[in-house]
């Protein structure tokens, strides 16, 4: 196999870049998917607006703002400057908040439909019982939203390995810290390197094969985001 | 009266019939560094021929694979010498049209008036946090900024430091935002008539790196367009020439 060092490298920094990205979406997600599928606030339209927001917009702007705005000009730049954290372009850190946003809705979307499917009754059952909201949100919505669970894991991992143009606009291509498979691949290309950008290109198809196939052959999927 | 309104008629669609011929189009891969300056030529080129040029403006690497997957350019604008020789040693080229319609110049630049001193004292500092360059390995400005670097003995004490953008644009945009202090970018990015637009430059003196040739060719595709052989003429002619210099490239 003709894959160089750099390019094992770049696997292995998508995978953990998508890794946690997941893991944090995981966690940012469910209170956003939550209050998405129980709120009656007139706020619900805008808030999942915004959510919906990265499956739209082309990945060049959210790229663009995010290299403004977490410069040393920018706003969030500057937080994290005075915050002794330096700027977030070019680093891992950098890549994973990126991230974060573009693969909001691929997390958000399914778990508000895992909860929405849940209804009133069984929360209402739970309270009956005298279980408090903690109690019913972990031992009622939880296990019956799981396959929701599932699929968010999985569409957020699958999305962020996907991820190209905010990568692009960011990263500032450093080996093992913001190479990922994408613009390794994209380099490849540029630099003529046929040979292994077939390698990886035709393992990027055959994963996200794998990981839909997955995804689809499970019973409880119906396919589209919302 | 109704001779004289024939002879009309005829005189009338020939004329047409000529125009049609003579205002041709022409479709153009260009180099992105080359952006400001060709909009520049194919503005006067429109004015002066009544020709058409529609221009995409991308990667070198990117185009070369474009071409050979028969994308409808019919003149190319190279950021290199290396891709259009490749080109026509593979035939893909009309023979003998190759020629380097500009030489680049490579600036090591930053946004902040008064950053970066007239000599490049700044890079020995080596007090900055980023360093940006165009990816070198298919980049010309990023191979020449590298090898600037290494004559200057550099090499290995700012290679952690470095942050690689996909072309010259995006290198030179990692800095204008300031997400790196600093940068080599083109010189015809950051001047006009000699002069710097904003922020501080030292042009880096030539004999630190290679020329930056850039060749242009007529693709196999603008064979037999007379918009394309017209606008590599044109290319070539003092009015371009003009312009090629004031974007701060050498001829």
């Amino acid at each position: 196999m003709p894959l160089s060092a750099l390019d094992f490298a770049a696997i292995r920094l998508t995978l953990e870049l998508a890794s946690l990205t997941t893991l944090l979406l995981l966690i940012i997600g469910t209170p956003i998917a939550w209050w998405l599928a129980r709120t009656r606030s007139r706020l619900k339209g805008a808030i999942g607006a915004v959510v919906a927001l990265p499956l739209v917009l082309p990945p060049t702007v959210l790229g663009f703002y995010l290299l403004v705005t977490m410069g040393p000009y920018g706003p969030v730049g500057q937080l994290t400057q005075s915050l002794g954290l330096g700027t977030l372009p070019f680093t891992f850190a950098g890549l994973v908040v990126a991230s974060v946003f573009y693969s909001l809705p691929f997390v958000v979307q399914p778990l508000q439909n895992a909860f929405e499917a849940i209804g009133e009754r069984p929360l209402e059952v739970a309270a009956t019982l005298r279980a408090g909201p903690w109690d019913t949100f972990f031992t009622v919505v939880l296990p019956l939203a799981r396959p929701g669970f599932v699929t968010a894991a999985i569409l957020g991992f699958a999305h962020t390995v996907g991820e190209f143009g905010v990568v692009l606009m960011i990263g500032g291509n450093i080996p093992e810290k913001t190479r990922t498979v994408a613009v390794q691949i994209f380099d490849h290309v540029e630099a003529m390197e046929y040979a292994q950008a077939h390698w990886l290109s035709g393992g990027m198809v055959l994963f996200s094969f794998l990981v839909l196939l997955a995804l689809y052959s499970s019973r409880r999927f119906k396919p589209g985001l919302s | 009266m109704s001779f004289s309104l024939s002879r009309l008629c005829i005189a009338l669609s020939a004329g047409l019939l000529a125009c049609a011929a003579q205002a041709g189009e022409v479709q153009i891969a260009v180099a992105a560094n080359f952006t400001a300056p060709i909009k520049e030529i194919a503005a006067e080129f429109e004015k002066d021929t009544g020709h058409k040029v529609i221009a995409s403006l991308g990667p070198t690497g990117g185009f070369y694979t474009q071409i050979h997957n028969g994308a409808p350019f019919e003149v190319f604008l190279s950021a290199d010498d290396a891709t259009p020789e490749r080109l026509e040693k593979e035939g893909a080229i009309v023979p003998g049209s190759r020629f380097t319609y500009a030489i680049g110049k490579l600036v090591l630049w930053s946004a902040k008036p008064g950053y970066v001193d007239g000599k490049g004292e700044v890079l020995k500092k080596n007090a900055f946090k980023h360093l940006a360059i165009a990816n070198p390995k298919t980049a010309p400005y990023g191979a020449a900024a590298i090898q600037v670097l290494a004559k200057l003995g550099l090499g290995e004490a700012v290679k952690p430091k470095l942050v690689e953008g996909a072309n010259i644009a995006q290198a030179h945009q990692f800095v204008s935002t300031g997400n790196a202090e600093l940068g080599f970018v083109a010189l015809s990015q950051v001047s006009k008539d000699g002069k710097l637009t904003e922020g501080s430059g030292w042009t880096v003196p030539a004999e630190l790196h290679d020329p930056i040739r850039q060749d242009a060719v007529i693709l196999a595709k603008g064979k037999d367009n007379p918009a394309a052989q017209a606008l590599v003429d044109y290319l070539k002619g003092p009015k371009a020439a003009a312009v090629i210099k004031a974007y701060g490239y050498d001829l």
